[in-house]
Parts: structure tokens; sequence; C-alpha cells
């Protein structure tokens, strides 16, 4: 099977200054199809440089990375817009939703940009489809002032998917979130990877990275260990543990 | 990215920012008002002067006599009697592009009617002087050629005369005594009120010029030549060729005459109004610039304040033309907007004006055109660097900008 991320000998080197900073040095990293891989490391791992390479938004300084088998390591500022268009969907840390526009706009978005170019109609037939993976068609029109935090993570999730991407990218996507709402947008990705959208996501929490599948630490620009999650946690089960735990609290 | 998304996405940008929209576009308002406020203004103005000109009639040259000296002594200008009613004939004869000529002849003096007297100014004229004037008769008709033959006692009057000395009552067919001669009013003219010096033209008496000349005052000379070219193109042609003509037939060493136009007289009149029009554009071309400034300084504040939602943009696939396009369209939208109520606040402002100080005004639909097209072109000129500025940022540190 050809890996949707396929990374070999990637370096990433910062001239600032007097100091270059040397943030990833040699990732080498496969993901295939199907795949949710949890990229952990502390502060200052590299970890963040290398999913905003990952993501296109950065290009290495070394090696050579292939997305769904088409090298964009030497993509310039353009084709990338459009390899991040078409291949990747972003779940930001803070949503990074545009603020007093509908749900369903904000899922629209992405296909603004798209070549395609789809009638308004098909649009917004495909943004509703979208809201209603994460379970949010009913608030379509409400904007992001009149949602939760989890409720604008899963507009968010709606608005990565919406151009049908081969990956979908999260950094920290739990990070302004409860416990109990983490558990439901990692439900929500379980779900999603069931589907067989692979999925990588940064994190920093331990319990978080056990719902995925794979777990690559990162330390000094370099992979630490590399395996398979053992014991892996269910969404659903551990919402329904949590809520029992709450009603004993509340019957004692 | 769609022809009119861009356009969606510019208009509910400015909406979010209903006030400060309207503040940036004040600029571009006052400047394209003023724009237009002052053109309508000095358009009118001298729409007002080009009608007096043009009420002397239709393309029309004039020949006037040159000076005369005698003896050391110079008279003033157009006192040689130089030219004669054979030089009218010659120009009506052999001059291209010729309508009609008209031999003038003129002098003040008493006529009485009705047991009424009233000083006014004689004129001899051919049949044709109503043609090149372009001067209606109200009532009656003109004299003819056969009374021009004929030398017939015969006048036509303007406005002014039939006030003074046939009140209430119907001049055609009445008599008039001019030098104790008894003509006959065959025409009344229509009203044409005052010239551009201020005279009163309806304070005329017309008759043939061959009655002038050999009944009245006696004389072999005209005073001046009114001829009509046949197009406002062939103005100048005629005015070369009438000199030709009548240098060759004058044989004299110096110019004894002067051939003037109607669009040398325009130029003259209109000379004033202009300077000040060119004068009133350029203080409301500055404000214009001004406007622009500030559309550009909020467009600058605007890119800063939503650095991050153009990283957004750009994560999801907007590339920096897409950015550029996207904010070059909010600014031209802005001065637009600005400029077409800009040109209706000119519009108002004008009429305005015009009702308080009876000033005519009128606004050309050129500067209306040319109103929009540099209210956009504002637009462009001073959203570029602000737009060009978001293009350029790096999506990754505005998507990390608070």
């Amino acid at each position: 099977m050809q890996p949707v991320i396929k990374l070999a000998e990637i370096h990433k080197v910062y001239h600032t200054g007097e100091v270059d900073v040397h943030a990833v040095r040699g990732v080498s990293l496969d993901i295939l199809p199907g795949e949710f891989v949890a990229v952990m490391g502390s502060s200052g791992s590299g970890k963040s440089t290398l999913m905003n390479m990952i993501g296109c938004l950065d290009r290495p300084t070394g090696g050579t990375y292939f997305l769904d088998g088409l090298d964009v390591s030497t993509l310039d500022r353009d084709q990338c817009a459009k390899i991040r268009n078409a291949k990747i969907g972003f779940v930001f840390q803070g949503f990074n939703l545009l603020s007093r526009t509908t749900a369903l706009e904000n899922v629209e978005m992405p296909m603004l940009y798209n070549h395609a170019h789809l009638p308004a109609a098909e649009q917004k037939k495909r943004a509703q489809n979208s809201l209603e993976l994460v379970g949010l068609a009913q608030r379509a029109d409400h904007k992001p002032n009149q949602l939760s935090g989890g409720q604008q993570q899963r507009v968010a999730i709606a608005r990565a998917l919406v151009n049908q991407p081969s990956l979908l990218l999260a950094d920290e996507p739990t990070g302004n979130l409860d416990s109990q709402t983490s558990i439901e947008i990692m439900g929500v990705f379980q779900k999603l990877n069931d589907a067989g959208i692979t999925i990588v996501m940064v994190t920093h929490e331990l319990d978080i990275a056990r719902y995925t599948r794979r777990t690559v630490i990162l330390r000094d620009g370099k992979i630490l260990t590399d395996e398979p999650v053992r014991d892996r946690l269910n969404a659903e089960t551990e919402l329904k543990n949590l809520k029992q735990a709450q009603e004993a609290v509340r019957l004692a | 990215m769609r022809i009119l998304a861009p356009f969606k996405l510019a208009a509910r940008a400015l909406r979010r920012n209903k006030m400060r929209s309207l503040l940036t576009m004040l600029g571009v308002i006052i400047g394209v008002g003023s724009v237009i406020a002052s053109v309508s203004i000095t358009t009118g103005a001298s729409k007002q002067v080009e009608d007096k000109v043009a009420s002397l009639g239709q393309n029309v040259v004039t020949v006037f006599s040159g000076n005369f000296t005698s003896g050391g002594m110079r008279g003033g200008w157009g006192s040689a009697p130089t030219l004669t009613v054979e030089d009218t004939t010659a120009i009506k004869n052999e001059v291209a592009n010729v309508v009609a000529v008209s031999p003038e002849v003129r002098d003040r003096m008493q006529i009485l009617a009705n047991g009424l007297n009233w000083n006014t100014q004689i004129q001899g004229e051919s049949p044709d002087y109503p043609q090149i004037r372009d001067w209606d008769i109200a009532n009656g008709a003109m004299f003819t050629d056969a009374d021009v033959r004929s030398i017939a006692k015969v006048a036509v009057i303007g406005k002014t005369v039939v006030d003074q000395l046939f009140i209430n009552q119907d001049p055609v067919g009445e008599t008039l005594i001019i030098r104790n001669i008894p003509f006959k009013v065959v025409g009344v003219l229509e009203s044409k009120g005052f010239n551009l010096f201020g005279q009163d033209q309806d304070d005329i008496v017309i008759i043939p010029y061959t009655s002038h000349m050999r009944r009245i005052t006696k004389r072999i000379f005209v005073n001046s030549i009114m001829v009509q070219a046949a197009s406002k193109d062939a103005i100048n042609q005629v005015q070369d060729d009438i000199t030709t003509l009548l240098r060759d037939r004058h044989k004299s060493a110096e110019q004894d005459f002067t051939v003037r136009t109607q669009l040398e007289l325009m130029a003259m009149a209109t000379s004033t109004t202009r300077i000040m029009s060119v004068l009133l554009g350029a203080i409301a071309s500055v404000s214009l610039i001004v406007g622009g400034i500030g559309i550009m300084n909020i467009m600058l504040v605007s890119v800063t304040e939503r650095t991050r939602e153009i990283g957004i943009r750009m994560a999801v696939g907007a590339r920096g033309r897409d950015i550029l396009i996207q904010f070059l369209i909010e600014a031209v939208t802005l001065s637009a907007v600005g400029g077409i109520m800009g040109i209706a606040l000119g519009m108002a402002a004008a009429k305005i004006t015009s009702h308080f100080t009876g000033w005519p005004t009128l606004t050309p639909y050129a500067w209306i055109g040319i109103a929009c097209v540099s209210s956009a072109g504002i637009g462009i000129v001073s959203g570029f660097y602000p737009a060009w500025k978001a293009s350029r940022l790096d999506p990754i540190e505005a998507l990390r900008y608070e």
C-alpha cells in the first residue's frame, strides 16, 4: 500500500541571527492510509515544525517528503496552497473559526479556494454533510460565539473534512477543552478513523494519545520511539464510564 | 475563486464594521462630492456664457472695417470706410461654404409712432439676417430680396420697440417714422434678451440695407459684414478665404479690415470660467487624494487586525493572489461606493447652491463617468499596498498571531 506520508531524512534548520537552530534533524516516517498517529514530545522537540512541514505550511531544508505519492518538498507557495486545499484538512488548538460567520459558512470556506469551482448549491450540500458527520447539522446557522468549545472544534473538523482530504492534521485539538469534551472530540476522530480517514495528531497529553493507534515520540528533532498503542482507549466506553462516575458522585 | 465570491466576501467584511466603513468612505464622498459640485457650478457658468455667445447666431464670421487714419490722426477701431456692398456680394459668390451674408449699417436715431417717440438702433441688413443670427420672427414676416432691390420702406422691429411705441397693439401693418420717412412694420422679432455685453438686443429696428444707405444715411460704405458658414468646421476656412479675398479686392498695403469668428469670441468669453474650473478642480482633487490615503490607512489597520483570518484562509488553501484580490476588492468597494454617494452629494450640493444663488448649474455626464472611474482607481491604488502586504504574510506566523 502506498503511504499517505513518506518522510525521508527530513531536516529543518532555521537561520535566525548568529546561531542556526536545527529544529528537525533527520526524521524518516511512513504513515499508511487509515492510520491514526499521535506525534508527541515536549516543547522544543520539533513536533510543531514537523507538523508544519507535513501540513505543507513550511518546507524542509533537507530530505524529501512524499504526500500521496507526490514530492511536495520542492513546491512553491502557490502549489503548496493548492495541496493544502485538496489533500490536507487542518484542525487547530484554538479552533480558528471565522468570527461572526455561521458554522455552515465556516465549513464552506475551503471550497471557495477549491479549483473544482463547485456550484453554490453543491458547496452548501457538502458543507451540510460535513457538519452531519461531526453531529452538528442542527447548528449550521449558529455563529462561533453561540457554540461551546467542543462544538466549535467539531465545526473546525467539519471544515477540515469538506474537501475530502487524504489526511487530517490536528494540532493539539483538545488543548483548549475540558476532559469530557476532549473525550467527545476523540470519539469524533475515532469514528472518522474507523471510516477510513488518516489522522495525524500532535498532543502532549498521554491519555489523549491512548485513543490513537500509533504513537511517535520526538526528542531534540529526532524520533525517540515509534510504536503501536497498547490497551487503546475507546471514547464511547470512556464517556460512559465518566458519566457513571459523575452519577455516582451525585447519588452519594 | 469564483467571480462574484470576492465581492460577497468584501461586502460582508465591510458590513461587519459599518461605522468604520462609512467614516472611511467619507473621505472619498467629500472628495468626489466637491469635484462634482465645483464642476457642476463652473459648467453651469460657462454654459451660460456660451449661450450668450451662441445668441450672436450660428457659425457666424463677422468682417469689421479697419482703422481710419488721416494726416496722422487715427480714428478708432472700425472707423475706416473700407467695406462695400460689392465686398458682400463677392464673399457670397466666391467663398466656399458660405450660406448667408448680410451687409450691416448701424445708426442710433429718434423714431416716432402713435404720437410716441423712442431712440433706438436702426440697422440696415439683408433678408438673410434672421437666419444668420438664428433669430425667429414672432409675428409677420422678414422683408424680402425684392424689398432690398426696390429700396422699400419696410421695417422689422424688436420686442422693446413694440413695448415702447405700440402698447397693447399689433404693430404689423402700422407705420413708423424714421427721419421723417414713414416705414411700414412688416414683422416683429422674437425676444432675444441681453447680449454678452449687457445690451438689450430687442431694442432694434431692422430695415433693408439699401433703404438705410440711400434713404436715411446716404452712404456707400457698410460698417460690417455678417457671414454664416455652412458648419462649425468650416468657420476657420471661411475666415481665411474672406481675408484672402478682401485683401485682394482692397489692394491696400495694410490690412484695412478684421475678420472675427464666433469661435474666437467663445474662447475669449469662456477663458475666465475655464481658469475657475481648473482651480476648483485642483482643490477638489486634493481632497480626493486625502480620501484615498484614508482608505489606505484603514486597510492597513484591517490587514493587521485580520492577520489570523488571513492565516486560516491560507491554511485551507488560499493563495497569495486570492488574499490580494480579497483585500483589493474591499478597498475598491469602499471607494466606489463612496464615489457613487459622492456623486449624489455633489449633485445635491450643486442643486442647493443653484436654488439659493440663482446660478445655473449643470453636471456633465462625462464627469460622472470620470468620478466613477477615478474613485475606483483610488481604491485600487490605495488598496494595493495593504493587500499586497496581506498576501505576503507567512501562514504559520499569521496563524500564531494574537
